[in-house]
């Protein structure tokens, strides 16, 4: 008994000790970026210890006005809510009506989105581009006009996952809510707002983060599609600004790493206070993985 | 729900023009450059609001980095017609010629002859030579020139003379063989003898081009680029072993084939390497890194006393004008300032580039000077009758790095390259006829 | 009649708003997904060097020359490799890990959000960390890689090389990074599918004497079937186009060691700008995903039956 016991405990420990072995690999990077964001060029490669001794905390703010941060990092919210947004809107509009609606071409089209996801486009930068232009979006002479046209694509990059996702979890929605619903005489717009969305939240939690850190990362379509206009401050996002920075001829390796915390820190606090929500939702996702193509 | 629709729409739009004021549409008064030079953004910047206190026209640069990105916008903006009304070209002269057959480029002939000539006496000779083409010129265009330079660079070696010295070396190396000598000694210190950033294809290809005109001469490398001459010729092994010594006699780092230049500016300004191969831009890197470094500048030292060495040099970068622009005019009157003496002294100091104005050469510093040095043995790639074909060049540069690794021979490497080249000739023969 | 029309009528105008719901999601897509889509069949039966306003048609050659390009193989065996890796080693480690989770409910918590931060940072971060952190060369001694450093450290000399330029260990780097990456995922999914198995099957098989790897076999992997299938095809397909981290951390080198087909692609744009080429790349590299995900569908039935 004793020794079965003692077999346990060891086997605990040692799942404990992995456990906290790939915690420490998950965060060890980041910490390695703090310490060396506060180091000076001249010691950073010298120095060996973990925690450097004095803290030069003056190189976040110059990284900051040098990158110029503060504008790009509300260029990225305003894309990634906005994106985020319409792609909560525009998929579960789709998803409920693939899973609950009935009209013809309903599985034609979601077959489409399906295959869509499966079959990438490397090399469409170019003629998007193109298209981008013709139809007016790359020299409107309005600021939004530009942006929407960005938004829009970035809209259509996260669209596919987005409504298959939410289409599998409309369909193991109960439907007596709905039909109760129905007898009371909401419509299908009624239903959707009042049903469907408010029990699909984990799902759309999911959506929302998957999408947001899609923007948030997203860099080559930015610099494709967006031109500043002169005179007005710039609609680039974040990753621009950390690839200047980073190719920039002179390597300021504490600053470059200063940048990349300034870019990586907004979306871990995101991530922070939307965790649960996504554990539920992926749970749930992942549970019912079956139904999910 | 559509009113909430609507709404946040609305919303969206108030948000976003309340920051606006003005319609911008071709606002007669301003001209738009786009560029990629990330350190000289500043200095731009600076110099608009000059141009703008004295004439009142708003000059308006917009960096675009890293350059392969830059290169992206710019193919993509050529095919929806919105180029600005200045940019550059970065790429070889094959891209460039195609720029200007397709009608985006202006011909910038008959302003140069203006007045006498005045602008074009202004620059070096090889400055302008990489935005000219001749007449009979093998693109088939009207002969002209369609750039304007902004400085000069040239690519040569440069050796940390504190640890030469550290390493009981007396004097740099005359020839390649006493370069290739002196490895061992500067390992036993420590460091590594020779570094450049040859994880970008065009600096390897630079530096074996250089030694591929000492060895052969510069008639032969054009008779092979023309495909009269094989690749498997025993001159062009001889180009190769040069790598395949330098990896077997240690004198670089297998890390050499990824490194980008930018870490290879790195390496030299902070003493892990004694020599570097770079070009004069790296005059102001390393003074950033390292204002301490004590360095000189010297040329690549010679394989062979047949051909003289060539080092590439020329023009550094170049801007061309929109031939759709509606703003020539403007446009060429904001480049003819740039490239006066007072504004390419500026731009000089600003981040250490020779100036393409020959009267702006005085008060340079002095290892800036020593680059200067190197200018009677300048050729340029654009200056060649015969460019390779990228395919080929591909196979050539990549071929290069399997020899560094030490995973091809020179004989290997050869072959590969040769059986692309006899695809491509034919490919190019087909599609003539 | 008036009947049967004032039905039919009314069923449509159903379909009709039915057919709103779906109608953004359409428009948006079809303008920016069709159109590039069939523009890139297009291109990849055409020559065009990008800028010339002269695209000749070539038929296949682009296809025909595909075909005999080591390179192009290569690059696919190597996402192949990074794939497998991931397959294995990043949702073994992830099944593992979440296995350990599983029962404890105050670490659970922790180690969550934890395991999914490397899954957060954007490629570009993640590529210029791990690339000070495996890069090779010293200076006057010591080690300027943090493994190289480590590794001397504590004696083992002989391990210690320039990981992302030794042509054995390039890839194999670029797989363990990218499963660093990636595993947050994985665990995750595994996790949440643990926790819907019914406790008392457990407590079934206590009772009846199984052994924990019994209970493994016969209990946890058939009910967990389905998450493994979905994270597997999600691995497959994010695997496969993996290529921002091979940017940041080798760029395609040493020589081709670390090529995969997506970088092969823009290479063959803006290197050797050969749109027609790349197209065809694309189109080819599409038709082999879609091949993977078809044959993972077939297994999946198969192993419904199961």
């Amino acid at each position: 008994m004793n020794q079965y016991l003692l077999q346990r405990k060891f086997e605990n420990a040692a799942v404990h000790v992995l456990l906290l072995l790939v915690a420490a690999t998950c965060l060890f990077p980041l910490f390695w970026m703090l310490r060396s964001s506060v180091m000076t060029q001249e010691t950073i490669f010298t120095d060996q210890s973990l925690v450097p001794a004095t803290m030069h905390f003056g190189n976040y703010a110059k990284a900051w006005t040098e990158g110029q941060f503060s504008r790009y990092l509300l260029n990225s919210i305003i894309y990634t809510v906005t994106v985020v947004a319409g792609i909560v809107l525009v998929s579960s509009w789709a998803a409920y009506a693939f899973s609950r609606l009935e009209f013809p071409g309903r599985r034609f089209f979601y077959v489409i989105f399906l295959l869509a996801m499966m079959i990438p486009l490397p090399g469409s930068f170019v003629p998007l581009t193109v298209l981008m232009t013709k139809i007016g979006f790359i020299n409107a002479p309005y600021v939004w006009v530009r942006q929407a046209g960005y938004v829009l694509c970035m809209i259509n990059v996260g669209l596919s996952l987005s409504i298959i996702l939410l289409k599998s979890f409309f369909d193991q929605t109960p439907l007596d809510l709905e039909d109760a619903a129905r007898i009371d005489g909401c419509n299908k717009m009624g239903i959707w707002r009042h049903v469907a969305m408010p029990l699909a939240r984990p799902a759309l939690a999911v959506v929302i983060i998957f999408n947001a850190l899609n923007v948030w990362n997203e860099y080559v379509l930015a610099m494709l599609l967006l031109n500043d206009i002169p005179g007005e401050p710039t609609i680039m996002p974040l990753q621009r600004g950390v690839m200047v920075f980073a190719n920039a001829h002179n390597v300021e390796y504490p600053l470059l790493m200063a940048g990349l915390t300034i870019a990586a820190v907004p979306i871990i606090i995101v991530y922070l206070f939307m965790q649960k929500h996504i554990i539920t939702g992926l749970a749930d996702g992942a549970a019912k993985g079956k139904e999910l193509l | 729900m559509k009113k909430c629709v609507l709404a946040g729409l609305t919303a969206w739009m108030i948000f976003f023009t309340a920051g606006c004021g003005n319609v911008h549409q071709g606002d007669p008064n301003a001209i738009t450059v786009w560029h990629w030079m990330a350190d000289r953004h500043e200095a731009f910047l600076q110099l608009a609001e000059r141009y703008k206190e004295k004439t009142g026209v708003a000059v308006n640069f917009q960096l675009f980095t890293p350059s392969d990105i830059y290169s992206q916008k710019i193919t993509a903006a050529a095919q929806a017609g919105i180029l600005p009304d200045i940019f550059g070209i970065l790429d070889k002269t094959s891209v460039i010629a195609e720029f200007i057959k397709s009608g985006f480029v202006l011909n910038l002939k008959d302003t140069f002859a203006e007045n006498d000539s005045e602008w074009q006496r202004r620059f070096f000779e090889k400055a302008l030579a990489v935005n000219a083409f001749e007449k009979g010129n093998t693109y088939g265009l009207e002969p002209g020139i369609y750039g304007v330079p902004l400085d000069m660079t040239n690519m040569q070696m440069v050796y940390n003379k504190k640890l030469l010295k550290d390493a009981g070396i007396e004097m740099p190396p005359s020839t390649f063989d006493e370069f290739v000598a002196m490895a061992p000694k500067l390992r036993a210190i420590g460091v590594t003898p020779f570094v450049s950033g040859w994880g970008e294809l065009w600096l390897i290809d630079c530096f074996s081009s250089n030694y591929a005109f000492n060895i052969m001469g510069e008639d032969k490398v054009m008779a092979t680029y023309r495909g009269e001459v094989p690749y498997t010729d025993p001159d062009w092994i001889a180009v190769f072993r040069i790598f395949q010594v330098m990896a077997r006699e240690d004198v670089v780092d297998q890390g050499i084939v990824i490194k980008r230049n930018k870490f290879a500016e790195q390496d030299f300004a902070l003493g892990r390497a004694a020599f570097a191969f770079n070009g004069s831009w790296c005059v102001n890197v390393y003074h950033g890194m390292n204002p301490d470094l004590d360095y000189g500048v010297l040329l690549p030292p010679p394989v062979s006393k047949r051909y003289p060495l060539f080092i590439w040099g020329g023009a550094g970068s170049s801007f061309v004008i929109n031939a759709h622009s509606s703003k020539q005019d403007k446009s060429i009157m904001f480049l003819q300032w740039l490239t006066e003496k007072d504004q390419q002294k500026f731009l000089s100091e600003a981040t250490a580039n020779l100036p393409a104005n020959r009267y702006a050469l005085a008060d340079l510093p002095p290892e800036l000077a020593d680059f200067a040095g190197g200018m009677e043995h300048l050729t340029h790639p654009t200056l060649w009758p015969v460019e390779e074909d990228a395919v080929v060049k591909e196979k050539f540069t990549k071929g290069l790095q399997s020899i560094l690794i030490g995973e091809k021979t020179p004989q290997q490497v050869a072959q590969d390259i040769q059986a692309a080249k006899t695809r491509q000739v034919e490919r190019a023969g087909a599609r003539r006829r | 009649m008036s009947v049967l029309t004032q039905k039919f009528s009314e069923r449509w105008k159903g379909h009709l708003t039915s057919f709103l719901f779906i109608l953004p999601a359409v428009a948006i897509f079809s303008v920016f997904y069709i159109y590039p889509f069939f523009e890139t069949f297009n291109l990849a039966m055409r020559e065009w060097n990008g800028i010339s306003m002269l695209r000749p048609f070539v038929w296949f050659q682009n296809f025909q020359d595909l075909a005999t390009d080591t390179v192009w193989w290569h690059s696919v065996w190597h996402a192949f490799y990074i794939t497998l890796f991931a397959l294995t080693f990043q949702n073994a480690l992830a099944f593992a890990l979440a296995l350990a989770c599983d029962r404890q409910i105050k670490a659970r918590n922790f180690y969550r959000v934890i395991f999914f931060i490397p899954p957060i940072l954007s490629e570009v971060v993640v590529g210029f960390v791990w690339k000070w952190i495996l890069e090779g060369g010293m200076q006057g001694g010591y080690h300027y890689g943090l493994l190289n450093h480590f590794l001397s450290s504590v004696g083992l000399h002989q391990l210690v090389t320039d990981w992302l330029s030794n042509p054995k260990t390039a890839l194999t780097c670029i797989a363990v990074v990218h499963s660093w990456k990636g595993f947050g995922w994985g665990f995750i999914m595994f996790l949440a599918g643990l926790q819907t198995i019914d406790r008392e099957l457990y407590e079934a098989a206590w009772v009846d004497g199984a052994s924990a790897w019994r209970t493994f076999w016969n209990v946890t992997v058939p009910m967990m079937l389905p998450v493994i299938i979905v994270v597997f095809i999600l691995t497959i397909l994010g695997s496969m186009q993996a290529f921002v981290l091979i940017l940041s951390m080798t760029n395609e080198g040493p020589g081709y060691h670390t090529t995969v087909p997506v970088t092969r692609i823009l290479f063959a744009m803006t290197g050797t700008k050969q749109y027609g080429y790349a197209c065809a790349m694309g189109v080819t590299f599409g038709a082999i995903l879609i091949g993977l995900s078809l044959t993972l569908k077939k297994m999946q039935g198969r192993m419904k039956q199961v």
